[in-house]
């Protein structure tokens, strides 16, 4: 990763792919009584769709980890610094 | 053969080591190694959102609706999933803040105002205890349906046990007994629960692996794989229905529970205490925004063949689907399975009991009950020496009550209720503290006046379309009253109000509860006006990572550090204050003086520890009524830059008057010195004046007394005589008239006529005046050098005269007495007339030159020489060309007589005329 704000934007784009993913039309597209793989084709799309959007997630925050944006553990410590 | 005193042994046991779990969490973090300082200790406890509610629940609904439990999963998963905006957004401020509840949090963004605070303390109270209830309930009901084994029986066909013989009353004891013990064993600053955290995440673990056991279980031993589940239950027409979104009731259901579930993630208080008051380290969140979800995956993955396993097992409708995780075990005669499923179960549920009870008692501690006793001036509690033990006794007793009342809510009404009902009713109570959170960070605008009416609205329409239509199920309230509406008001009807119809229950209370929080919240907010600590907060908590300092605040403190140390000391404790006392002193490199007043910097951080064991809005009213401070408004803080910069052009004005000041004594001193010099100068005039005045005075007394004694004196001698007389008499005058002169010269009273004046003319007429005295004793000769015209030149005329008068009068005194010779001549010289008498006398020595034109001065030894003038003939000359603007002066080798010159300047009239003639 370069950028540091590619990972808010990576998350924010996963967030909005689940509404779209889990909403009216896209679901409607699978809501029928047919069975894929022994099972029922909306079971299978919307864990899926639900693994997907967590691997990815997984990713997008993981690959962003190797290097944080760097001033984050500083507003970090700051943030703790007033503690008691 | 399950007996029920071992299930009863192994659930204990169970407790036990989940207690001996969490006091090793707690010596871990008292030695400063923490247990839960890493992301996936904080990721499973963010796992308490799974409850008993999940571990049987999801099941019975997946056997009535198909996909209809999977919002409540997918939910929180797209929360997640932004988590890192929202989440870390509340963490970060509830760090900054010292945060210890979600009532904390909302008090404390809108200006740490205890009403709010109290509101939000009294709708979780009353939204999450049919929530515990449930988990009562599933508790007993699992219970029950376990100690049956090998025999299914649901519990409803044992009929109701006598209230001694109630498991639930049991458990809420236990469970009661288990919250005192984890959360309250003593007041923590920071209102961390390790040990409690430690012992959640276990049981996250334990339910987690316990559901994928009995998942497994099913599909792949009792059935063939998933797919040989839903081929078996593809053949079934009834359970086809299930395969289709319509069974979930559709997307209007689809999509509020999604909304739901997102918001309850948030505002559960149970999930903002993992999430939130738990967090030890921000950076844990980065892990928790995948493993969460993925937890949420895995326990469900086996949710829906579970279900049809279940419904395939006991077609008959005879076995409640909410029972099917205990129950399909026990029908496969696996009684480990089934203790261990029941072991999950109880997991589930006492996680979220633990952790309810505990935020919900902090709550109503520190933002219900502290408030309302600090207030109450009777009891005098903010002069108590010691209140930890009085807010351990309140957090005790609240664990009690709300435990209590939720077994009551599940005696009197649970029965009526599945599940996810009764969990739903506590989602959407939970959802109305959405707005203002979610609002709260992200909008500062949004104020106290538009939290408190958003909110109470949305929890009084709550409270209508949801927890009443329990209440009427449940036969507390005529049926009528679901049916017809109240007093058979149509539009009254609470699952559909004003006529909304369409709508599940859920959605419905959902809508109008939102409609009229969010409503007010943003109508209140744009028409009412922030108080400066509502703004001061709004800013530090939309703008956290911008400003983690808390700067907004100025106080006026008038507290010693004594004071301070001690208000701590009531609420954490002596030896805790103590030690904070001394953190602060190290980390700030200064010694604490207990005398000294409390600088600002201290009075916050005490009003920080304190918020961290009493809440923000009782710790602003502890550390006020000590410290007696004013939090200054920004009109006192205007006043006191005001004050500032007046004392500033005060004293700039000051430095001005004294540089004035000193500048004028100087010119004081100066007139003074020059008055003085003037007054010494005067004494000097007066007594040479009399000196002066005496001498011919002298000689006229002589004289005159000589005439007198002698009356026979011959008559040329009396003659001769007489002449002296006249002549001392008329240098008498001479020298009045000259003293007079001088004096009026040098007080410049003088009238002068200046005018344009013909040279020539004044020169003429001096001459005549002086002609008498050439002729008087001896013949003088007279030479004068004079071209016929002379220009004008602007001068008075008279004093002019007199100039020359006095130059020639001198001239004739001091010329040779044998053969006298005085000569004057006049003429341009370097655009100035210059006149110059001179004679030949005995000349003026060059000491003399120039202080023979000081007053009384002349040359030669005053007291040898007879004086031959007055003294002030040449000084009043002086005078007078200066006046003119001229000068003059003496030039003179003695022996060889002397020559005086001064000089005129012209009148404009003259000078034009020498221009012209030098053409």
């Amino acid at each position: 990763m370069t950028r540091p704000g590619l990972m808010n934007e990576r998350l924010m784009a996963l967030f909005l792919l689940g509404l779209l993913l889990f909403g009216p039309p896209l679901m409607g597209a699978f809501d029928r009584p047919a069975i894929a793989l022994g099972i029922p084709v909306l079971y299978l799309y919307l864990f899926l769709a639900w693994l997907c959007l967590i691997v990815f997630s997984a990713l997008a925050i993981e690959g962003g980890a190797q290097t944080p944006s760097g001033a984050e553990p500083e507003d970090l410590d700051r943030a703790f610094e007033d503690e008691g | 053969m399950l007996q029920g005193w071992i299930i009863v042994l192994v659930s204990l046991a169970y407790l036990c080591f989940l207690f001996a779990i969490a006091s090793y969490g707690d010596r871990r973090a008292d030695q400063g190694r923490s247990l839960i300082a890493n992301p996936y200790i904080y990721a499973l406890s963010i796992a308490v959102y799974c409850t008993s509610w999940t571990f049987y629940g999801s099941v019975g609904r997946a056997a009535s609706s198909g996909v209809g439990f999977l919002p409540i999963y997918l939910g929180p998963t797209l929360m997640f999933i932004c988590g890192w905006f929202v989440l870390r957004k509340i963490i970060r401020i509830s760090k900054v803040n010292k945060i210890t509840s979600i009532a904390d949090f909302i008090a404390s963004r809108y200006g740490k105002s205890p009403l709010l605070g109290g509101l939000v303390a009294v709708i979780a109270v009353i939204g999450i205890m049919p929530y515990i209830s449930l988990q009562l309930k599933a508790i007993s009901t699992s219970f029950s349906v376990l100690v049956q084994y090998p025999e299914i029986v649901m519990p409803q066909d044992l009929g109701s046990a006598p209230l001694l013989q109630d498991t639930a009353l049991y458990a809420a004891l236990i469970m009661a007994a288990f919250s005192v013990l984890f959360g309250t064993r003593h007041i923590d600053a920071s209102e961390h629960h390790e040990g409690m955290v430690a012992a959640i995440a276990f049981e996250s673990v334990v339910k987690l692996l316990a559901f994928l056991a009995v998942g497994v279980f099913v599909t792949f031993l009792v059935y063939d794989g998933f797919g040989d589940v839903f081929s078996q239950a593809a053949a079934v027409p009834a359970l086809t229905r299930l395969f289709s979104i319509e069974a979930a009731g559709g997307y209007g259901s689809w999509i509020s529970l999604m909304i739901l579930a997102m918001a309850a993630i948030i505002c559960l208080p149970r999930q903002f205490q993992v999430a939130v008051v738990e967090n030890v380290d921000e950076r844990h969140l980065r892990k928790a925004v995948w493993l969460f979800p993925l937890y949420l995956f895995l326990i469900n993955i086996f949710v829906l063949p579970i279900a049809f396993g279940g419904l395939l097992l006991f077609p008959d409708g005879g076995v409640d689907a909410d029972t099917f995780v205990l129950t399909l075990p026990m029908a496969e005669r696996q009684e480990g399975l089934a203790l261990f499923v029941f072991i999950g179960g109880l997991s589930a549920a006492t996680g979220m009991i633990i952790v309810a009870t505990i935020a919900i008692s902090t709550m109503v501690s520190n933002d219900l009950v502290m408030p309302v006793l600090l207030r109450v001036g009777r009891l005098h509690l903010s002069e108590r020496e010691d209140l930890t033990g009085l807010l351990l006794a309140i957090r005790r007793g609240t664990i009690l009550i709300v435990l209590l009342l939720g077994y009551l809510y599940a005696r009197l009404i649970g029965e009526s209720y599945a599940l996810v009902t009764i969990g739903l009713v506590s989602f959407a109570a939970a959802a109305q503290f959405c707005p203002a959170i979610i609002g709260g960070i992200f909008w500062k605008g949004a104020s106290r006046a538009g939290a408190a009416a958003g909110m109470s609205a949305g929890f009084l329409v709550w409270a209508y379309t949801l927890l009443l239509p329990s209440f009427a199920r449940s036969g507390w309230l005529p049926a009528a009253f679901l049916e017809e509406g109240p007093f058979g008001i149509d539009l009254l009807k609470p699952y559909e109000l004003f006529g909304l119809t369409g709508l599940d229950p859920i959605s419905h209370a959902l809508f109008w509860s939102m409609f009229a929080n969010i409503g007010l919240l943003v109508g209140v907010s744009l028409l009412t006006r922030q108080s400066l600590v509502e703004r001061a907060q709004a800013v530090l908590f939309v703008d956290v990572f911008r400003r983690t300092e808390d700067q907004a605040r100025i106080w006026r403190a008038t507290a010693s550090v004594r004071d301070l140390q001690g208000l701590l000391a009531r609420f954490v404790g002596q030896q805790r204050a103590s030690s904070a006392f001394s953190r602060y002193a190290r980390r700030h490199g200064q010694k604490l003086d207990v005398q000294a007043p409390a600088d600002t910097a201290l009075v916050r951080f005490t009003e920080r520890q304190l918020a961290g064991a009493i809440g923000a809005a009782s710790a602003r009213i502890m550390v006020a009524s000590v410290v007696k401070e004013e939090l200054l408004d920004i009109d006192q803080v205007m006043a006191i830059l005001d004050e500032a910069s007046q004392v500033i052009e005060y004293s700039r004005r000051l430095e001005e008057k004294s540089a004035q000041l000193e500048a004028t004594s100087r010119e004081l001193r100066a007139a003074n010195e020059r008055l003085k010099d003037l007054d010494r100068m005067k004494d000097d005039f007066v007594s040479t004046v009399s000196h002066e005045l005496r001498t011919p005075l002298t000689s006229i007394r002589s004289f005159s007394e000589i005439l007198f004694d002698n009356p026979d004196l011959d008559a040329d001698q009396k003659k001769e005589f007489l002449k002296i007389v006249i002549s001392e008499s008329e240098r008498l005058t001479r020298l009045i008239n000259d003293v007079l002169d001088m004096a009026k010269m040098e007080a410049d009273q003088l009238d002068w006529y200046m005018a344009e004046t013909d040279a020539r003319a004044v020169i003429d007429q001096a001459l005549a005046a002086t002609h008498s005295l050439l002729q008087r004793d001896r013949p003088i000769a007279l030479e004068t050098d004079l071209p016929t015209r002379l220009p004008s030149v602007h001068a008075d005329a008279d004093r002019l005269t007199q100039v020359i008068v006095n130059l020639l009068s001198n001239a004739v005194k001091f010329c040779d007495p044998e053969r006298g010779r005085i000569g004057i001549t006049a003429g341009l010289r370097d655009g100035l007339l210059q006149v110059e008498v001179w004679d030949n006398g005995p000349g003026v020595p060059e000491a003399d030159q120039e202080r023979i034109f000081e007053k009384f001065q002349q040359a030669g030894h005053i007291l040898t020489d007879k004086p031959q003038g007055t003294g002030l003939g040449l000084p009043i000359c002086r005078q007078i060309i200066k006046h003119f603007g001229g000068t003059i002066w003496v030039e003179s080798v003695p022996g060889r007589g002397a020559r005086f010159s001064f000089t005129v300047p012209l009148a404009e009239a003259g000078e034009a005329a020498v221009s012209a003639s030098a053409e």
